[in-house]
């Protein structure tokens, strides 16, 4: 297929086009969510040997739009001493800034909405959006304990920023190239060629493959961080925090907050997915190889991604904020630095 | 320590400005409605100052002017954790009082109901203080576990939580059938459980590293703030009452004393604390085994003792070692059927009095660690 | 520096160990109770809702003496010879006291079960019963008495006229037996 959009072959780089392409993201999300509500649900709790939402439509699945639904109906509080503007603005924000890098994410080999050079580099930047949606909620609620989960939460995403960016450059130097559709492209025929065991090549890969190995994992933990999870979630960490910055906020707004964290956890798997797991690439060369099998490809594999950060979630203490910084700064970054220059000296030797 | 004095030298060269918190009474960790005001400086907290109160029932004053039977349901809802425990003491000191001598099945039924609510308390405490360290599922497989213990206490006394079991002179009701097989299964499913949460929780390095050496209680600090239970034990200093000072038939059995010993972190501090809990589980369950074994299973468990109590006028001081510390009762008798005076030693209420001193200087996240590994129940702290 | 190694890895394989646990709790037989389908059995003892039988109860007061919350209302009204309606305990002994209230307000009940273990003739127990929950506080207020309050007066009624008829017959013997209530004490220490 020439064309990365299947969209402009169907319809022409019209309005109604340009309308298709913005809002079938849109849907995935909102799809998206209902279903890692309920799986966070039903995952938690077999973990914790109980049964979840049973009752809510046959075996619970419609729990999470029984959840919806209640926090559409409900009171939306402004507090009275708030900063108004900043406070209405903030879940706006957030849930723009996650929704607006699914705009680079590459679904499937005949979709991805904007095919732009700098995806990657793009998906960081719209990444820092959030931290501010994060810090003007927080700050604008006028509750101490929104401050400091709001400072908590912004000096957790810039520290955690660096190695995950340490992460997706290695990956930028073995795939020399910063398009998204282009790497998932390179890791085609085969789960050995994707690059968490060293991107395609010879044998003599072999021994860049801890490294890639490494990354893929440096890359999750940060992820979790970025995305405010277990064992990171601290700025919302609720045996001390109450709920941190989005205490304050109720009703649909605190559902843009929930929506922009679950659509920010998708953002991340589908990233991890893409530059490390192959993408929407099938794990078996040719076999159910093809545009739809790679929409499907991408979803399952961001999906189990997304899995693991709900298991994690259900296992884990979670850290101390100086602990935090501690991980991120002298064990996450020191290693990632080792793992990038060990992978740029084997492109530069290879 | 030395991390603490390296943060404390950071902070202290910042010119920054102090915040007050108001920490509950509405808060998810506070254990109930406790206030605590804390004042910190960025997240280093500075001063803490708890505010008792919010559960106040006017426990020893409404004690006046019920009979002697009437006051244990209320004994019941001092520390609604660990009731059977908590109603001990009490029927100790009327019986004393009174000079009444307990059949020797009393004696063991006691021994295993308290043993039984001992266990169902650490299990609490336990899954609570993970619970802070933002550990949900420890919490729920001892939530689990717990039932079955809850199960044969309300099969024994008919309630779940506010027994109202022990009577002056006896229990309120007889053993039922198969209670021994079912110590036993809740016994091995205590083991299994806490094996399993000393993987999953106890010795997860994140969990060691946010409760290890924070909230240090050197053991002067503890005896200087008078104490007790697994709180003055994680301290190091190996003062149980079952064993220094034998009440009941505590003299029969074979157990330890459990004490922190610093194998990770130091002496005193919150990992320590909360260790001893799991080892005190452990000694419990052999205590139950032993007194099984020993326990005759024939006879009545109530002695010869008037339907209506007269207590002559007298006064007495009788504790017990609780699941949370020492628990004690002063009644003074005035020769009628109602205490002329009646006052509780609270385990929580004493414990509590030592978190100002502990908790200077860690993170405000530290302070809710130490708050859970101090084990308070509100209703014993304000009465 | 082997140290720090160490740390990192400590951290990691402590946090493998947890999550192989938590997987395998995945697959373990779950222990929820689907409540209004399955039920959890409670042991017959269980102190739940207090019932009170009315053909045993004998009017004593035993139990509002025992109760630590006081819950419990009893008034009652000496039977009349003269009534034509005469009743017989379970027991078989006849009734010497119409219950004209028993009232239990369950909003204050503590289910102590002293109330139960002072009572004689056993005519109040708690059940099992404990799905009983109402919105207004009021509808916890249990009326137990099974007179209409017609028939209270009537009650009232005979044996005031009795007691009439009697003072005249012989006021000695009226005032040997006195008033009906300070028997109840006596009672209940039995």
């Amino acid at each position: 297929m020439e064309s990365t959009n299947f969209v402009w072959d169907l319809m022409g780089r019209n309005l109604g086009g340009v309308l298709i392409v913005i809002s079938l993201p849109l849907f995935f999300v909102l799809l998206y969510a209902l279903i890692a509500i309920l799986a966070e649900l039903k995952i938690s709790a077999w973990i914790q040997e109980r049964l979840g939402p049973m009752r809510t439509g046959p075996w619970g699945i419609l729990q999470p739009v029984a959840e919806v639904i209640k926090l559409l109906q409900k009171e939306d509080i402004t507090p009275d001493q708030s900063s108004k503007l900043l406070y209405n603005l903030a879940p706006f924000i957030i849930f723009t800034g996650a929704y607006a890098a699914f705009a680079v994410i590459p679904f499937s080999e005949a979709f991805v909405p904007a095919d732009i050079n700098l995806g990657l580099f793009y998906v960081f930047a719209i990444g820092s959006i959030s931290a501010m949606g994060i810090v003007m909620g927080g700050w604008a609620s006028n509750n101490k304990y929104s401050l400091m989960g709001a400072m908590r939460s912004v000096s957790q995403l810039i520290s955690y920023e660096i190695p995950a960016a340490m992460a997706i450059l290695s990956v930028v130097v073995l795939a020399s190239s910063m398009n998204m559709q282009e790497i998932s492209r390179a890791q085609g025929g085969g789960f050995w060629n994707w690059y968490i065991f060293g991107g395609p090549g010879t044998w003599t890969k072999i021994w860049v493959v801890p490294f890639t190995f490494g990354l893929t994992i440096i890359y999750f933990i940060a992820s979790l961080a970025e995305t405010n999870r277990v064992p990171f979630d601290i700025p919302e960490g609720e045996s001390e925090l109450v709920a941190g910055f989005h205490t304050e906020y109720s009703g649909m707004k605190f559902a843009m907050f929930f929506f922009a964290e679950y659509a920010n956890m998708f953002v991340v798997a589908a990233v991890l997915t893409t530059i490390f797991l192959g993408g929407w690439n099938s794990p078996f060369g040719d076999f159910m190889q093809g545009p739809w099998w790679g929409s499907f490809w991408f979803i399952l594999k961001s999906f189990v991604v997304v899995l693991f950060q709900i298991w994690i979630r259900w296992t884990l203490p979670r850290f101390r904020v100086d602990q935090l910084m501690y991980v991120g700064w002298k064990v996450l970054l020191p290693l990632s630095f080792v793992c990038f220059m060990a992978i740029s000296l084997f492109v530069m030797l290879k | 320590m030395s991390e603490k004095k390296r943060l404390d030298l950071e902070y202290s060269q910042l010119d920054s400005d102090r915040m007050r918190i108001n920490v509950g009474p509405q808060h998810p960790s506070t254990h109930g409605v406790l206030r605590l005001e804390v004042e910190v400086d960025g997240e280093i907290v500075t001063e803490v100052v708890p505010h008792l109160g919010y559960l106040h029932r006017s426990f020893e004053k409404h004690c006046e002017s019920m009979t002697y039977q009437q006051i244990i349901p209320y004994i019941d809802r001092m520390d609604y954790i660990s009731a059977m425990n908590s109603e001990w003491p009490y029927v100790m000191a009327l019986e004393k009082m009174l000079d009444i001598k307990v059949p020797e099945k009393v004696e063991y039924l006691r021994v295993i109901v308290a043993e039984l609510n001992r266990i169902a308390n650490h299990q609490i405490a336990v899954a609570t203080f993970g619970l802070d360290a933002g550990a949900f599922t420890p919490f729920l497989f001892y939530f689990r576990d717990r039932e079955f213990i809850i199960w044969i206490l309300e099969k024994l006394s008919g309630a779940r939580l506010l027994y109202n079991y022990f009577r002056v002179g006896g229990m309120a009701a007889d053993i039922y059938n198969g209670f021994r097989e079912d110590c036993l299964s809740v016994i091995e499913k205590v083991r299994k459980t806490n094996a399993e949460v000393m993987d999953l929780l106890i010795y997860n390095r994140i969990f060691i590293q946010r409760t290890a050496n924070v909230g240090i209680l050197t053991p002067d600090v503890a005896i200087n703030y008078a104490c007790s239970g697994p709180v003055l034990r994680g301290s190091g200093v190996a003062y149980d009452l079952r064993r220094n000072e034998p009440y009941s038939i505590y003299d029969r059995f074979d157990f330890d004393i459990p004490v922190g010993k610093g194998e990770v972190g130091v002496v005193g501090d919150c990992w320590n604390r909360n260790m001893v809990r799991m080892h005190e589980m452990e000694q419990s369950c052999r205590i139950i085994e032993q007194a099984l074994e020993q326990m005759p299973m024939e006879g009545d468990v109530k002695a010869n003792v008037p339907r209506r109590i007269k207590v002559p006028k007298s006064e007495v001081y009788m504790r017990a070692e609780n699941p949370k510390g020492e628990v004690g009762f002063y009644v003074v008798g005035n020769g009628t059927d109602k205490p002329e005076r009646l006052k509780a030693r609270g385990a929580s209420f004493v414990n509590l009095s030592v978190i100002p001193e502990i908790s200077k200087g860690y993170m405000f996240a530290d302070l809710i660690l130490i708050l859970g590994s101090i084990d308070i129940v509100l209703g014993e702290v304000d009465r | 520096m082997i140290q720090y190694f160490k740390n990192v890895w400590s951290g990691f394989s402590s946090s493998l160990v947890g999550m192989h646990i938590t997987f395998k709790h995945l697959f373990v037989k779950k222990v929820t109770i689907q409540y209004p389908d399955q039920r959890f059995d409670l042991p017959q003892n269980a102190r739940n809702r207090l019932k009170l039988t009315m053909s045993r109860c004998n009017g004593c007061n035993s139990c509002v003496v025992a109760c630590p919350v006081n819950c419990i209302l009893v008034e009652t009204v000496r039977v009349s010879p003269d009534d034509p309606h005469q009743e017989v305990h379970d027991n078989g002994k006849p009734r010497i006291m119409w219950v004209t209230k028993y009232e239990i307000d369950f909003a204050k009940c503590c289910y102590c079960g002293l109330c139960m273990q002072a009572c004689p003739t056993d005519a109040i127990n708690h059940t099992t019963e404990y799905e009983y929950s109402e919105y207004d506080r009021n509808k916890l207020y249990y009326k137990f008495q099974t007179l209409t309050p017609e028939q209270v007066t009537e009650k009232e009624r005979l044996l005031a006229e009795f007691k009439a008829k009697d003072k005249d017959k012989d006021c000695k013997t009226t005032a040997a037996k006195a008033d009906p209530k300070p028997t109840k004490p006596d009672q209940a220490e039995k």
